[in-house]
């Protein structure tokens, strides 16, 4: 019988939660590496007993944690992330150069075929390989190194390399996503990089449809179809066609263009999932009310999913990395909240339970789904 | 050269991380002992906490950190200074020390002890 695993990275340890494939009851397992920042976790498509983990704190930095069997026992592997060369300088929020520094790692992303090849998105943004199961880590430098490279600025949350997609046909080809720089493209396994953001519209630069600087949230595609991408930015919710090298708005009815995490169902390449906040000054769900919203026509229509929501005095955020969904005939949607609370349903947002309330501000949520 | 035995001691977090029972463990620093010697000899014994007391590039020592020995912070000190005879002589530990902290919604420290934290850290948000 199919089991599906969650991997719930939170403010203050890791949880795996499991469930057979009905998805409903469920094994909350954790905390694992309690009381630390774990940004995210991520099992390999190609071994899912292979789990990488990051787990980081203000005290102590960054390390990478690694399961082999599943999420039951874990090693630390290697924590050394340094930048090829002399990293330069970014801009810093006031506009003046500031050295790049490195601060923890955002995401992980292990190869579609390859337990041991990892990518690691890192702040202050870079991108990181490790072919060697966590053990060493290079950095992909053509990135950082990009012309525009020096006038990057961070997001309030850190100038960081959150969304990594690569090619299932082609991982030669990799789009990556940095706040406040924008998305880019690599087409020849990392060595070179375009900025994919024309067609973007930000108010809040000194140029609105500038090559850099749009505060993208997140990315998302389909697996089947990976030159179709969706994008949540700081406010507008983007489809390109084309592999991002256009981008035109699909946010449509939606009640705030605002938001953090979008997804796409697993079988339905049109059919998206955002969680609508209510701006960049008031992080919580507008009028109280925790609602997915659904397109079933790749943006532009949309329609609010509330069954088993709280719909009154509900004040969370969704976080960028904090939304998954699963392969099941039907496609099961999960997401954490700043509340601690991970929803789940199982029948691609028709209705939601709430899998576990009471964890630590959830900071990421991916999903296995196991034989 | 001739090595010591240090006792040191470490916050919980790295004794779980390192699997180390108890609050101290005992290391054999090259002698005379000194911060780096020692901090040496415990990555030697301990390779997973290479990074976590002292940054990787720089050696520096991580600014939430500090260390003490002998009712004295050794913090500001040279790591190549000798340390206390008391810690030599295996009588006294070297401590090393997380700063107090708690409270800050962005999720970073919130020192109550020192103020070395002056930038945000993992707010998540823009």
């Amino acid at each position: 019988m199919a089991q599906v695993r969650l991997l719930v990275g939170t403010r203050k340890g890791a949880f795996v939660l499991t469930a057979d494939g009905a998805r409903k009851n469920w094994k909350i397992d954790g905390p694992q590496f309690a009381g630390w920042e774990i940004y995210h976790l991520k099992g390999s498509p190609a071994d899912p007993n292979r789990i990488y983990a990051s787990q980081s704190s203000g005290w102590f930095g960054q390390l990478i944690q690694r399961s082999d069997d599943g999420g039951n026992t874990w090693s630390p592997v290697g924590n050394k992330f340094a930048y090829d060369g002399v990293p330069g300088t970014h801009q810093w929020y006031d506009g003046t150069p500031h050295p790049w520094e490195f601060k923890r790692v955002w995401h992980l992303e292990p190869s579609l075929t390859d337990p041991d090849d990892v990518l690691a998105g890192v702040e202050d943004a870079a991108l990181f390989r490790s072919t060697d199961g966590g053990q060493n880590w290079a950095e992909i430098s053509g990135l950082r190194k990009h012309t525009t490279g020096s006038a990057w600025t961070p997001g309030a949350g850190g100038m960081c390399l959150h969304t990594i997609l690569v090619d299932p046909g082609n991982p030669q080809r990799i789009v990556i996503a940095i706040s406040a720089a924008g998305a880019f493209r690599t087409d020849d396994g990392g060595a070179t990089w375009k900025p994919i953001n024309r067609g973007l519209r930000s108010e809040h630069i000194p140029d609105p449809t500038a090559e850099v600087g749009h505060c993208v949230h997140h990315i998302a595609a389909h697996p089947g179809r990976p030159e179709v991408l969706f994008m949540q930015k700081h406010w507008d919710v983007m489809r390109s066609n084309d592999r991002g090298d256009n981008w035109h708005e699909v946010s449509g009815n939606l009640p705030t263009d605002f938001g953090f995490v979008i997804d796409v169902h697993a079988h339905e390449p049109e059919t998206l999932y955002v969680v609508p906040i209510k701006s960049d000054s008031e992080h919580f769900v507008p009028d109280g009310k925790l609602r997915v919203f659904r397109s079933r026509s790749g943006g532009n229509d949309w329609e609010p999913l509330t069954k088993g929501l709280p719909q009154s005095d509900c004040y969370v955020n969704v976080l960028r990395d904090a939304m998954a969904v699963d392969k099941l005939d039907s496609c099961g949607v999960y997401f954490g909240t700043s509340g601690g609370q991970v929803y789940g349903s199982a029948d691609a947002g028709d209705s939601w339970t709430a899998i576990v309330r009471d964890l630590p501000p959830v900071l990421s949520v991916e999903v296995q789904t196991l034989a | 050269m001739s090595s010591v035995q240090v006792r040191v001691e470490l916050p919980a977090h790295l004794r779980t991380l390192a699997r180390i029972a108890g609050h101290e463990v005992l290391v054999d620093a090259a002698g005379p002992p000194t911060v780096r010697t020692v901090l040496d000899a415990l990555e030697a014994a301990y390779p997973m906490l290479r990074g976590t007391i002292r940054d990787h590039a720089t050696q520096q020592r991580r600014p939430f950190l500090r260390f003490f020995a002998y009712q004295r912070d050794l913090s500001l000190d040279s790591p190549d200074a000798p340390l206390p005879e008391a810690v030599a002589s295996g009588a006294e530990p070297l401590i090393v020390l997380g700063a107090v902290a708690g409270g800050c919604a962005a999720g970073h420290p919130g020192l109550l002890a020192w103020s070395e934290c002056s930038k945000p850290q993992g707010a998540w948000h823009c």
